[in-house]
Protein backbone atom coordinates (compact mmCIF):
# COMPACT_ATOMS: atom_id res chain seq x y z
CA UNK A 1 0.00 0.00 0.00
CA UNK A 2 3.01 2.22 0.58
CA UNK A 3 4.20 1.87 -3.02
CA UNK A 4 1.10 3.87 -4.60
CA UNK A 5 1.12 7.86 -3.62
CA UNK A 6 -2.18 8.08 -1.60
CA UNK A 7 -5.22 9.57 -3.49
CA UNK A 8 -6.19 12.31 -0.96
CA UNK A 9 -3.72 13.75 1.78
CA UNK A 10 -5.12 16.38 4.31
CA UNK A 11 -2.72 17.75 5.96
CA UNK A 12 -2.94 19.99 9.69
CA UNK A 13 -6.81 21.33 8.54
CA UNK A 14 -8.11 24.32 10.70
CA UNK A 15 -10.75 26.37 10.22
CA UNK A 16 -13.16 28.37 12.77
CA UNK A 17 -16.06 30.32 12.50
CA UNK A 18 -15.76 33.36 14.80
CA UNK A 19 -15.02 32.11 18.06
CA UNK A 20 -16.53 28.59 17.27
CA UNK A 21 -13.02 26.31 16.60
CA UNK A 22 -14.75 23.38 14.10
CA UNK A 23 -11.76 21.69 12.39
CA UNK A 24 -8.18 22.04 14.62
CA UNK A 25 -5.25 19.86 13.15
CA UNK A 26 -7.47 17.56 11.07
CA UNK A 27 -5.11 14.89 9.00
CA UNK A 28 -6.31 12.50 7.12
CA UNK A 29 -4.55 9.98 4.31
CA UNK A 30 -6.78 8.05 1.89
CA UNK A 31 -5.28 5.71 -0.51
CA UNK A 32 -6.87 4.86 -4.03
CA UNK A 33 -9.57 2.75 -3.96
CA UNK A 34 -10.17 2.65 -0.83
CA UNK A 35 -13.80 3.40 1.05
CA UNK A 36 -13.70 5.50 4.02
CA UNK A 37 -16.32 6.33 6.71
CA UNK A 38 -15.88 9.59 8.69
CA UNK A 39 -18.59 9.30 11.33
CA UNK A 40 -18.56 12.08 14.00
CA UNK A 41 -21.61 14.06 16.28
CA UNK A 42 -23.27 16.82 14.92
CA UNK A 43 -21.54 19.68 14.64
CA UNK A 44 -17.57 17.63 14.66
CA UNK A 45 -16.86 19.09 11.84
CA UNK A 46 -17.66 16.32 9.25
CA UNK A 47 -19.39 18.55 6.50
CA UNK A 48 -16.89 21.46 7.15
CA UNK A 49 -13.97 18.78 6.12
CA UNK A 50 -16.45 17.70 3.17
CA UNK A 51 -16.36 21.16 2.07
CA UNK A 52 -12.38 21.89 2.14
CA UNK A 53 -12.32 18.97 0.34
CA UNK A 54 -14.63 19.62 -2.47
CA UNK A 55 -12.96 23.19 -2.49
CA UNK A 56 -16.18 24.76 -1.49
CA UNK A 57 -14.49 26.09 1.85
CA UNK A 58 -10.75 27.00 2.12
CA UNK A 59 -9.26 25.83 5.70
CA UNK A 60 -7.76 28.78 7.88
CA UNK A 61 -4.75 26.57 8.09
CA UNK A 62 -3.61 23.21 6.33
CA UNK A 63 -3.37 22.11 2.57
CA UNK A 64 -5.47 19.20 1.04
CA UNK A 65 -3.40 17.38 -2.08
CA UNK A 66 -5.50 15.18 -4.32
CA UNK A 67 -3.61 13.46 -6.97
CA UNK A 68 -0.39 15.91 -6.38
CA UNK A 69 -2.93 19.00 -6.99
CA UNK A 70 -3.46 20.94 -4.24
CA UNK A 71 -7.36 21.76 -3.63
CA UNK A 72 -6.34 24.31 -1.11
CA UNK A 73 -4.40 27.63 -2.35
CA UNK A 74 -5.21 27.07 -6.35
CA UNK A 75 -6.42 28.91 -9.05
CA UNK A 76 -10.35 27.95 -10.37
CA UNK A 77 -8.84 26.22 -13.03
CA UNK A 78 -6.90 23.82 -11.28
CA UNK A 79 -9.62 23.31 -8.70
CA UNK A 80 -12.33 22.62 -12.26
CA UNK A 81 -9.32 20.30 -13.00
CA UNK A 82 -9.76 18.31 -9.95
CA UNK A 83 -13.54 18.28 -9.85
CA UNK A 84 -13.81 16.49 -12.58
CA UNK A 85 -12.76 13.67 -10.76
CA UNK A 86 -15.06 13.68 -8.18
CA UNK A 87 -18.53 13.09 -7.88
CA UNK A 88 -20.47 14.42 -5.46
CA UNK A 89 -23.79 13.36 -3.27
CA UNK A 90 -25.64 16.19 -1.62
CA UNK A 91 -27.39 15.05 1.60
CA UNK A 92 -30.86 16.82 0.26
CA UNK A 93 -29.90 15.50 -3.04
CA UNK A 94 -29.55 18.95 -4.76
CA UNK A 95 -30.87 18.19 -7.96
CA UNK A 96 -31.64 21.28 -9.60
CA UNK A 97 -35.66 22.34 -9.96
CA UNK A 98 -35.51 24.51 -13.02
CA UNK A 99 -34.38 21.11 -14.89
CA UNK A 100 -35.55 17.72 -15.25
CA UNK A 101 -34.43 14.27 -14.10
CA UNK A 102 -32.55 13.40 -17.04
CA UNK A 103 -31.27 16.86 -17.73
CA UNK A 104 -29.62 16.83 -13.97
CA UNK A 105 -28.29 13.45 -14.86
CA UNK A 106 -26.78 14.40 -18.22
CA UNK A 107 -25.52 17.98 -16.76
CA UNK A 108 -22.08 16.01 -15.49
CA UNK A 109 -22.13 14.28 -18.69
CA UNK A 110 -21.97 17.78 -20.51
CA UNK A 111 -20.31 19.89 -18.43
CA UNK A 112 -17.43 17.74 -17.54
CA UNK A 113 -16.56 15.75 -20.59
CA UNK A 114 -13.27 16.62 -22.25
CA UNK A 115 -14.52 14.90 -25.74
CA UNK A 116 -16.75 16.71 -28.43
CA UNK A 117 -19.95 17.65 -26.96
CA UNK A 118 -22.87 15.33 -27.23
CA UNK A 119 -25.99 16.17 -28.87
CA UNK A 120 -29.23 16.15 -27.31
CA UNK A 121 -30.16 13.11 -27.97
CA UNK A 122 -27.60 11.49 -27.10
CA UNK A 123 -27.22 12.84 -23.54
CA UNK A 124 -30.63 11.90 -22.58
CA UNK A 125 -29.90 8.29 -23.88
CA UNK A 126 -26.78 8.42 -21.68
CA UNK A 127 -28.90 9.75 -18.84
CA UNK A 128 -30.84 7.12 -19.13
CA UNK A 129 -28.58 4.29 -19.45
CA UNK A 130 -27.22 6.15 -15.95
CA UNK A 131 -30.73 6.16 -14.06
CA UNK A 132 -30.84 2.42 -15.12
CA UNK A 133 -28.07 1.79 -13.17
CA UNK A 134 -29.23 3.29 -9.79
CA UNK A 135 -32.49 1.19 -10.59
CA UNK A 136 -34.71 3.98 -12.39
CA UNK A 137 -36.84 3.30 -15.53
CA UNK A 138 -36.79 5.80 -18.30
CA UNK A 139 -40.01 6.76 -17.44
CA UNK A 140 -38.85 9.53 -14.99
CA UNK A 141 -36.85 10.98 -17.43
CA UNK A 142 -38.95 13.84 -17.88
CA UNK A 143 -40.48 14.43 -14.96
CA UNK A 144 -38.85 17.48 -12.56
CA UNK A 145 -36.89 16.43 -9.20
CA UNK A 146 -40.28 18.05 -7.00
CA UNK A 147 -42.52 15.42 -8.39
CA UNK A 148 -39.91 12.39 -6.96
CA UNK A 149 -40.15 11.00 -3.35
CA UNK A 150 -37.12 11.49 -1.50
CA UNK A 151 -35.81 7.85 -1.95
CA UNK A 152 -35.79 8.78 -5.12
CA UNK A 153 -34.54 11.91 -5.58
CA UNK A 154 -31.27 10.48 -3.60
CA UNK A 155 -31.18 8.06 -6.19
CA UNK A 156 -31.49 10.40 -9.21
CA UNK A 157 -27.98 12.80 -7.58
CA UNK A 158 -26.95 9.33 -6.96
CA UNK A 159 -26.87 8.88 -10.86
CA UNK A 160 -25.63 12.68 -11.90
CA UNK A 161 -22.44 11.62 -9.20
CA UNK A 162 -21.54 9.05 -10.70
CA UNK A 163 -22.50 10.08 -14.48
CA UNK A 164 -19.21 10.76 -15.17
CA UNK A 165 -17.45 7.96 -13.92
CA UNK A 166 -15.06 9.93 -11.47
CA UNK A 167 -12.43 8.07 -9.69
CA UNK A 168 -13.46 9.78 -6.01
CA UNK A 169 -16.89 9.11 -5.03
CA UNK A 170 -18.23 11.91 -2.25
CA UNK A 171 -21.23 10.87 -0.11
CA UNK A 172 -22.60 13.87 2.51
CA UNK A 173 -24.67 11.90 5.03
CA UNK A 174 -26.41 9.27 2.34
CA UNK A 175 -29.00 7.89 4.53
CA UNK A 176 -30.29 10.28 6.42
CA UNK A 177 -33.74 10.82 6.04
CA UNK A 178 -34.56 7.93 4.56
CA UNK A 179 -36.67 4.94 5.97
CA UNK A 180 -34.44 1.79 6.75
CA UNK A 181 -35.24 -0.08 3.93
CA UNK A 182 -34.76 2.76 1.41
CA UNK A 183 -31.36 3.51 3.00
CA UNK A 184 -30.14 -0.27 2.76
CA UNK A 185 -31.37 0.24 -0.94
CA UNK A 186 -29.11 3.19 -1.02
CA UNK A 187 -26.40 1.57 0.67
CA UNK A 188 -26.19 -1.25 -2.01
CA UNK A 189 -26.22 0.87 -5.12
CA UNK A 190 -22.93 3.26 -3.34
CA UNK A 191 -21.40 -0.29 -2.92
CA UNK A 192 -22.19 -1.41 -6.56
CA UNK A 193 -21.21 2.22 -7.93
CA UNK A 194 -18.01 2.19 -6.15
CA UNK A 195 -16.98 -0.95 -6.98
CA UNK A 196 -18.13 -0.79 -10.67
CA UNK A 197 -16.29 2.47 -11.21
CA UNK A 198 -13.13 0.96 -8.86
CA UNK A 199 -13.42 4.47 -7.08
CA UNK A 200 -11.87 5.95 -4.11
CA UNK A 201 -14.93 6.80 -1.51
CA UNK A 202 -15.12 9.44 1.26
CA UNK A 203 -18.25 9.46 3.07
CA UNK A 204 -19.56 11.24 6.23
CA UNK A 205 -22.50 9.81 8.07
CA UNK A 206 -23.36 9.57 11.95
CA UNK A 207 -25.43 6.44 10.35
CA UNK A 208 -23.48 3.41 11.78
CA UNK A 209 -25.44 0.98 9.94
CA UNK A 210 -24.53 2.72 7.22
CA UNK A 211 -21.12 3.25 8.17
CA UNK A 212 -20.31 -0.99 8.50
CA UNK A 213 -22.01 -1.34 5.30
CA UNK A 214 -19.98 1.26 3.04
CA UNK A 215 -16.24 1.07 4.73
CA UNK A 216 -13.50 -0.17 4.23
CA UNK A 217 -12.02 1.79 6.81
CA UNK A 218 -13.50 4.27 9.70
CA UNK A 219 -12.00 7.57 11.31
CA UNK A 220 -14.06 9.48 13.76
CA UNK A 221 -13.76 12.69 14.18
CA UNK A 222 -14.28 14.54 17.37
CA UNK A 223 -13.62 18.09 18.63
CA UNK A 224 -12.17 18.58 15.05
CA UNK A 225 -9.70 16.01 14.80
CA UNK A 226 -9.52 12.14 14.23
CA UNK A 227 -9.23 10.04 17.00
CA UNK A 228 -9.82 7.12 16.20
CA UNK A 229 -8.65 5.47 12.41
CA UNK A 230 -9.05 1.87 11.70
CA UNK A 231 -10.62 -0.75 9.54
CA UNK A 232 -13.89 -1.29 9.36
CA UNK A 233 -14.11 -4.26 10.84
CA UNK A 234 -12.75 -2.87 14.32
CA UNK A 235 -14.48 -1.17 15.63
CA UNK A 236 -16.06 -3.72 18.42
CA UNK A 237 -12.79 -4.13 19.62
CA UNK A 238 -11.53 -0.75 19.18
CA UNK A 239 -11.41 -0.47 23.34
CA UNK A 240 -11.26 3.79 22.42
CA UNK A 241 -14.26 5.05 25.05
CA UNK A 242 -14.91 8.03 22.21
CA UNK A 243 -15.83 5.34 19.63
CA UNK A 244 -17.18 3.04 22.11
CA UNK A 245 -19.68 5.32 23.12
CA UNK A 246 -20.85 6.55 19.69
CA UNK A 247 -20.92 2.74 17.93
CA UNK A 248 -23.30 2.15 20.82
CA UNK A 249 -25.63 5.06 20.51
CA UNK A 250 -24.43 6.15 24.34
CA UNK A 251 -25.51 9.78 26.18
CA UNK A 252 -23.20 8.70 29.18
CA UNK A 253 -19.53 8.56 28.57
CA UNK A 254 -16.39 11.04 27.62
CA UNK A 255 -18.32 12.78 24.96
CA UNK A 256 -20.42 15.24 26.23
CA UNK A 257 -23.73 16.89 24.38
CA UNK A 258 -23.35 19.96 23.69
CA UNK A 259 -26.24 21.60 24.26
CA UNK A 260 -25.07 25.49 24.94
CA UNK A 261 -24.21 27.70 22.50
CA UNK A 262 -20.26 28.06 22.22
CA UNK B 1 -21.45 53.04 27.23
CA UNK B 2 -18.45 50.88 26.55
CA UNK B 3 -21.64 48.48 25.49
CA UNK B 4 -23.38 51.32 23.72
CA UNK B 5 -20.27 52.13 21.21
CA UNK B 6 -19.27 48.71 20.77
CA UNK B 7 -22.56 48.09 19.33
CA UNK B 8 -22.29 51.17 16.61
CA UNK B 9 -19.17 49.49 15.89
CA UNK B 10 -20.35 46.25 15.10
CA UNK B 11 -23.03 47.61 13.15
CA UNK B 12 -20.60 49.95 10.97
CA UNK B 13 -18.33 47.20 10.48
CA UNK B 14 -20.84 44.72 9.30
CA UNK B 15 -22.04 47.60 6.43
CA UNK B 16 -18.39 47.92 5.61
CA UNK B 17 -17.66 43.68 5.36
CA UNK B 18 -21.58 43.88 3.16
CA UNK B 19 -20.58 46.07 0.84
CA UNK B 20 -17.00 45.01 0.52
CA UNK B 21 -19.00 41.71 -0.49
CA UNK B 22 -20.84 43.83 -2.49
CA UNK B 23 -18.16 45.57 -4.60
CA UNK B 24 -16.18 41.98 -4.87
CA UNK B 25 -19.38 40.33 -6.56
CA UNK B 26 -20.30 43.01 -8.39
CA UNK B 27 -16.77 42.97 -9.94
CA UNK B 28 -16.76 39.29 -10.59
CA UNK B 29 -20.34 39.14 -12.08
CA UNK B 30 -19.04 42.07 -14.51
CA UNK B 31 -16.52 40.03 -15.40
CA UNK B 32 -18.04 36.91 -16.12
CA UNK B 33 -20.66 38.62 -18.37
CA UNK B 34 -17.94 39.10 -20.55
CA UNK B 35 -15.55 36.26 -20.37
CA UNK B 36 -16.28 33.15 -22.13
CA UNK B 37 -18.12 30.32 -22.01
CA UNK B 38 -21.07 32.31 -21.77
CA UNK B 39 -24.31 29.81 -21.41
CA UNK B 40 -26.37 31.82 -24.36
CA UNK B 41 -29.43 29.62 -23.14
CA UNK B 42 -29.61 30.51 -19.74
CA UNK B 43 -29.25 34.18 -21.53
CA UNK B 44 -32.11 33.91 -23.99
CA UNK B 45 -34.00 32.33 -21.28
CA UNK B 46 -33.33 34.99 -19.21
CA UNK B 47 -34.42 37.82 -21.74
CA UNK B 48 -37.79 36.22 -21.78
CA UNK B 49 -38.35 35.81 -17.64
CA UNK B 50 -36.73 39.65 -17.54
CA UNK B 51 -37.76 41.16 -20.08
CA UNK B 52 -40.83 39.78 -21.82
CA UNK B 53 -42.50 38.65 -18.71
CA UNK B 54 -42.80 42.39 -17.41
CA UNK B 55 -44.09 43.47 -20.17
CA UNK B 56 -47.99 43.58 -18.30
CA UNK B 57 -46.55 45.15 -15.28
CA UNK B 58 -44.60 47.58 -16.76
CA UNK B 59 -47.13 48.57 -19.52
CA UNK B 60 -50.14 48.93 -16.93
CA UNK B 61 -47.25 51.45 -14.72
CA UNK B 62 -46.86 53.74 -17.75
CA UNK B 63 -50.43 53.87 -19.23
CA UNK B 64 -51.62 55.29 -15.68
CA UNK B 65 -48.40 57.13 -15.03
CA UNK B 66 -48.83 58.65 -18.34
CA UNK B 67 -52.92 59.45 -17.61
CA UNK B 68 -52.23 60.90 -14.03
CA UNK B 69 -49.57 63.16 -15.46
CA UNK B 70 -52.00 64.86 -17.93
CA UNK B 71 -54.59 65.17 -15.48
CA UNK B 72 -52.33 66.57 -12.49
CA UNK B 73 -50.64 68.77 -14.98
CA UNK B 74 -53.66 70.09 -16.36
CA UNK B 75 -54.56 71.17 -12.19
CA UNK B 76 -51.60 73.42 -11.97
CA UNK B 77 -50.76 74.49 -15.59
CA UNK B 78 -54.23 75.84 -16.32
CA UNK B 79 -54.03 78.08 -12.69
CA UNK B 80 -51.85 80.15 -15.57
CA UNK B 81 -52.90 79.66 -18.48
CA UNK B 82 -50.50 76.95 -19.15
CA UNK B 83 -52.20 74.15 -20.25
CA UNK B 84 -50.94 74.37 -23.87
CA UNK B 85 -47.77 73.23 -22.65
CA UNK B 86 -49.52 69.55 -21.18
CA UNK B 87 -47.95 67.43 -23.70
CA UNK B 88 -44.08 68.35 -23.65
CA UNK B 89 -44.51 68.48 -19.75
CA UNK B 90 -46.11 64.95 -20.14
CA UNK B 91 -43.41 63.54 -22.84
CA UNK B 92 -40.16 65.07 -21.37
CA UNK B 93 -41.24 63.24 -17.55
CA UNK B 94 -42.07 60.10 -19.04
CA UNK B 95 -39.02 59.82 -21.20
CA UNK B 96 -36.32 61.60 -18.53
CA UNK B 97 -37.60 60.04 -15.39
CA UNK B 98 -40.85 58.70 -14.76
CA UNK B 99 -40.51 56.06 -17.50
CA UNK B 100 -37.00 54.49 -16.65
CA UNK B 101 -38.06 54.97 -12.35
CA UNK B 102 -41.12 53.72 -12.02
CA UNK B 103 -40.89 50.67 -14.55
CA UNK B 104 -37.24 49.76 -12.68
CA UNK B 105 -39.20 49.66 -9.61
CA UNK B 106 -41.96 47.74 -10.97
CA UNK B 107 -39.69 45.38 -11.85
CA UNK B 108 -37.47 45.51 -8.98
CA UNK B 109 -40.33 43.97 -7.42
CA UNK B 110 -41.13 41.56 -9.54
CA UNK B 111 -37.58 40.16 -11.21
CA UNK B 112 -34.98 41.00 -8.61
CA UNK B 113 -37.23 39.50 -5.66
CA UNK B 114 -37.82 36.07 -7.80
CA UNK B 115 -34.00 36.45 -8.63
CA UNK B 116 -33.13 36.87 -4.94
CA UNK B 117 -35.50 33.93 -3.95
CA UNK B 118 -34.65 31.35 -6.57
CA UNK B 119 -30.92 32.27 -5.96
CA UNK B 120 -31.30 31.85 -2.25
CA UNK B 121 -32.97 28.74 -2.62
CA UNK B 122 -30.41 27.27 -4.58
CA UNK B 123 -27.98 28.25 -2.11
CA UNK B 124 -29.71 26.50 1.05
CA UNK B 125 -30.37 23.45 -0.92
CA UNK B 126 -26.88 23.04 -1.87
CA UNK B 127 -27.85 23.44 -6.10
CA UNK B 128 -25.34 25.90 -5.85
CA UNK B 129 -22.57 24.20 -3.98
CA UNK B 130 -23.61 21.15 -6.47
CA UNK B 131 -22.73 23.36 -9.50
CA UNK B 132 -19.20 24.23 -8.46
CA UNK B 133 -19.01 20.64 -7.83
CA UNK B 134 -20.15 19.58 -11.06
CA UNK B 135 -17.57 22.16 -12.24
CA UNK B 136 -19.40 25.09 -13.38
CA UNK B 137 -19.05 28.24 -12.23
CA UNK B 138 -22.22 29.32 -10.66
CA UNK B 139 -21.32 33.42 -11.39
CA UNK B 140 -21.13 32.10 -14.73
CA UNK B 141 -24.15 29.84 -15.14
CA UNK B 142 -26.89 31.59 -12.47
CA UNK B 143 -25.27 35.17 -12.43
CA UNK B 144 -24.08 36.39 -15.76
CA UNK B 145 -26.90 35.81 -17.81
CA UNK B 146 -29.38 37.60 -15.28
CA UNK B 147 -27.16 40.63 -15.15
CA UNK B 148 -26.59 40.31 -19.13
CA UNK B 149 -30.19 40.32 -19.33
CA UNK B 150 -31.07 42.76 -16.83
CA UNK B 151 -28.86 45.07 -18.83
CA UNK B 152 -30.08 44.27 -22.02
CA UNK B 153 -34.02 44.08 -21.62
CA UNK B 154 -34.52 47.15 -19.09
CA UNK B 155 -34.30 50.02 -21.71
CA UNK B 156 -36.23 47.57 -24.01
CA UNK B 157 -38.74 48.18 -21.06
CA UNK B 158 -38.43 51.44 -21.03
CA UNK B 159 -38.75 52.14 -24.39
CA UNK B 160 -41.60 50.11 -24.46
CA UNK B 161 -43.09 52.16 -21.20
CA UNK B 162 -42.07 55.70 -23.02
CA UNK B 163 -44.31 54.49 -25.77
CA UNK B 164 -47.73 53.45 -23.80
CA UNK B 165 -46.99 56.04 -21.25
CA UNK B 166 -47.65 59.03 -23.92
CA UNK B 167 -50.04 57.54 -25.34
CA UNK B 168 -52.33 57.06 -21.79
CA UNK B 169 -51.46 61.10 -21.49
CA UNK B 170 -52.26 61.74 -25.33
CA UNK B 171 -56.24 59.46 -24.36
CA UNK B 172 -56.70 61.72 -21.03
CA UNK B 173 -56.16 64.91 -22.58
CA UNK B 174 -57.79 63.94 -26.04
CA UNK B 175 -60.99 62.80 -24.18
CA UNK B 176 -60.90 64.41 -20.75
CA UNK B 177 -59.11 67.69 -20.71
CA UNK B 178 -60.43 68.13 -24.29
CA UNK B 179 -57.84 68.93 -26.59
CA UNK B 180 -57.49 69.04 -30.26
CA UNK B 181 -55.55 65.59 -31.40
CA UNK B 182 -53.24 66.80 -33.76
CA UNK B 183 -52.40 69.39 -31.87
CA UNK B 184 -51.91 67.62 -29.01
CA UNK B 185 -49.37 65.07 -31.11
CA UNK B 186 -47.37 67.49 -32.97
CA UNK B 187 -46.76 69.54 -29.13
CA UNK B 188 -45.39 65.80 -28.32
CA UNK B 189 -43.04 65.35 -31.26
CA UNK B 190 -41.77 68.83 -31.41
CA UNK B 191 -40.87 69.04 -27.47
CA UNK B 192 -39.22 65.91 -27.87
CA UNK B 193 -35.61 65.38 -28.45
CA UNK B 194 -33.32 62.72 -28.79
CA UNK B 195 -31.62 62.78 -25.69
CA UNK B 196 -34.84 63.04 -23.53
CA UNK B 197 -35.44 59.10 -24.95
CA UNK B 198 -31.32 58.53 -24.60
CA UNK B 199 -31.30 59.54 -20.83
CA UNK B 200 -34.15 57.70 -19.82
CA UNK B 201 -32.83 54.43 -21.69
CA UNK B 202 -29.00 54.91 -19.79
CA UNK B 203 -31.05 55.19 -16.64
CA UNK B 204 -32.89 52.11 -17.33
CA UNK B 205 -29.79 49.86 -17.99
CA UNK B 206 -27.82 51.22 -14.82
CA UNK B 207 -31.27 50.42 -13.02
CA UNK B 208 -31.42 46.83 -14.82
CA UNK B 209 -27.93 46.32 -13.61
CA UNK B 210 -28.51 47.23 -9.89
CA UNK B 211 -31.75 45.57 -9.61
CA UNK B 212 -30.61 42.06 -11.20
CA UNK B 213 -26.64 42.35 -8.99
CA UNK B 214 -28.66 43.34 -6.08
CA UNK B 215 -31.09 40.25 -6.49
CA UNK B 216 -27.79 38.22 -7.18
CA UNK B 217 -26.02 39.52 -4.44
CA UNK B 218 -28.67 38.97 -2.11
CA UNK B 219 -30.23 35.39 -3.11
CA UNK B 220 -25.93 34.01 -3.39
CA UNK B 221 -25.10 35.30 0.10
CA UNK B 222 -28.11 34.40 1.72
CA UNK B 223 -28.03 31.78 4.71
CA UNK B 224 -29.70 30.05 7.52
CA UNK B 225 -32.96 28.21 5.21
CA UNK B 226 -36.06 29.89 4.77
CA UNK B 227 -35.80 32.89 6.75
CA UNK B 228 -32.75 33.53 5.12
CA UNK B 229 -34.34 33.42 1.63
CA UNK B 230 -37.07 35.88 2.77
CA UNK B 231 -34.74 38.14 4.23
CA UNK B 232 -32.53 37.81 0.87
CA UNK B 233 -35.73 38.74 -1.26
CA UNK B 234 -36.92 42.21 1.01
CA UNK B 235 -32.98 43.47 1.06
CA UNK B 236 -32.65 42.60 -2.98
CA UNK B 237 -35.85 44.51 -3.42
CA UNK B 238 -35.62 47.26 -0.88
CA UNK B 239 -31.76 47.92 -1.58
CA UNK B 240 -32.65 48.39 -5.46
CA UNK B 241 -35.10 50.71 -4.57
CA UNK B 242 -33.00 52.94 -2.67
CA UNK B 243 -30.15 52.56 -5.24
CA UNK B 244 -32.45 53.35 -7.95
CA UNK B 245 -33.69 56.39 -6.81
CA UNK B 246 -30.01 57.42 -5.33
CA UNK B 247 -28.34 56.50 -8.67
CA UNK B 248 -31.26 58.39 -10.51
CA UNK B 249 -30.34 61.82 -8.99
CA UNK B 250 -26.83 61.55 -9.81
CA UNK B 251 -27.78 60.60 -13.28
CA UNK B 252 -30.55 63.28 -13.85
CA UNK B 253 -27.59 65.59 -12.57
CA UNK B 254 -25.41 64.42 -15.34
CA UNK B 255 -27.93 64.79 -18.43
CA UNK B 256 -29.01 68.55 -16.95
CA UNK B 257 -29.82 70.15 -20.02
CA UNK B 258 -28.29 68.02 -22.27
Amino acid sequence: MNATPPKIVAKGLKKSFGRKIVLDGFDLEVASGESIVVIGGSGSGKSVFLKCLLGLMRPDVGSIVIDGDAMTASTRTVRDRIRRKMGMLFQGGALFDSLTVWENVAFALNERRNGPPVSRRQARELAVEKLGAVGLGSDIADLSPAELSGGMQKRVALARAIAAEPEILLFDEPTTGLDPIMADAINNLILASVQRLGATAVSITHDMASARKIASRIAMLYQGRIIWDGPAADIDSSGNPYLDQFVHGRSEGPIQLQVRAL
Amino acid sequence: MIDFLSKIGRRVLDLFAVAGRLILFVGSALSHCVRPPIYIGNVFRQFWTIGYNSLPVVGLTAVFTGAVLALQSYTGFSRFSAASAIPTVVVVSLTRELGPVLASVMVAGRVGAAIAAELGTMRVTEQIDALDTLATNPMKYLVAPRVLAGLLMMPLLVLVADIIGIMGGFVVSATILGFNQSAYLINTFNALKTMDVVSGLVKAAVFGLIITLLGCFNGYQSRGGAQGVGTATTSAVVYACVLIFFSDYFLTQLFLNR
